[in-house]
């Protein structure tokens, strides 16, 4: 049977409908989850969307984190269940504290909407494991706080425990370490600013973003 | 007892601000000599009621913790005012 994967909308929320189509184009299931209710139901995975929750007001994700869904969600990655933040949905990761860190504006205050070149540096994690280390994947970007900040303790336990899993080539934003994605301590909790699931289909211009969503949909499979 | 509390949100030492940063670029292009370490933050005003005004201080510090800041990032001075 093919997982079902929830995908969380926040009002701003604006990607949620994307990550539901890649969802299904790669055979899974996917079921929309209104933020403001705590019950989640029997979803095998959850992603959360890019977009603007509560309009980024007070700072990306701040008002996000306390939405009920975000409790059962919690809840749901501490029993380890696959859950990956995207875009503005890593900024929330971080807000909740399921993820280290804090994404800052980008250097140059310029909002980026481009494809970049990603680096795969771990597979060992839900939304890698199908890549290999040293994949270049071309996936776009669409932010304006996506710079990767946190101190230099946090780096450092990044770095030595593998949990890095995508740099940026060619740094866009500022990220420190050049952070594009970054896992939990029990990877099952992934956040990245790029956008796998706008690289899905060949009339996107580019499909590189499948093999990451194959590996959340395996892993919430299993 | 109602309270003024004012809250101001600053990026942490050491923290790279952007935007503190083209601020200061412009200033220089301004003709203005010698500006330096610009940096933006945010400023949060709301009235509260509290016991007294220690009370309303530990509210406020309770409220920077857990919401009004990042403390990955950010940090907050606080200034509570009694209202007559």
């Amino acid at each position: 049977m093919s997982p079902t994967i929830g995908v969380v909308v926040f009002p701003g929320s604006n990607c949620e409908q994307d990550a539901v189509e890649a969802i299904r184009g790669l055979g899974a299931e996917a079921v929309l989850l209104w933020h403001e209710s705590a019950e989640i139901g029997e979803v095998d995975g959850v992603i959360i969307p890019g977009g603007f929750a509560h309009g980024d007001y007070l700072r990306p994700g701040a008002i996000a984190r306390f939405s009920p869904a975000m409790e059962s969600i919690v809840d749901f990655a501490e029993r380890g269940g696959s859950v990956v933040g995207i875009c503005n949905g890593f900024q929330v990761l971080t807000e909740v504290g399921l993820l280290p860190g804090a994404l800052q504006k980008n250097i140059g205050l310029k909002f980026l909407c481009k494809p970049v070149n990603l680096q795969v540096e771990s597979t060992n994690s839900i939304l890698t494991s199908q890549t290999k280390p040293g994949d270049i994947l071309n996936i776009p970007i669409n932010h304006f706080e996506g710079n990767y900040t946190c101190s230099e303790e946090t780096l450092n336990e990044l770095r030595n425990n593998d949990r890095i899993l995508l740099t940026y080539k060619n740094n866009p934003n500022g990220s420190m370490g050049d952070i594009a994605g970054i896992c939990n301590e029990s990877r099952n909790v992934v956040g990245l600013m790029p956008h796998p699931e706008r690289a899905c289909h060949h009339l996107l211009g580019s499909t590189d973003g499948e093999p990451l969503l194959q590996s959340f949909i395996e892993s919430a499979n299993a | 007892m109602r309270y003024q509390a004012s809250v101001e949100v600053r990026l942490r030492e050491g923290i790279a601000d952007p935007q503190g940063s083209t601020i200061e670029n412009a200033t220089s292009k301004l003709g203005f000599e010698g500006i330096s370490n610009v940096r933006v933050g945010k400023s949060i005003r709301f009235t509260l009621e509290s016991a007294n005004e220690k009370a309303a201080h530990k509210t406020v510090q309770e409220l920077c913790d857990r919401f009004l800041t990042n403390p990955v990032i950010e940090d907050a001075t606080i200034i509570i005012q009694g209202i007559e």
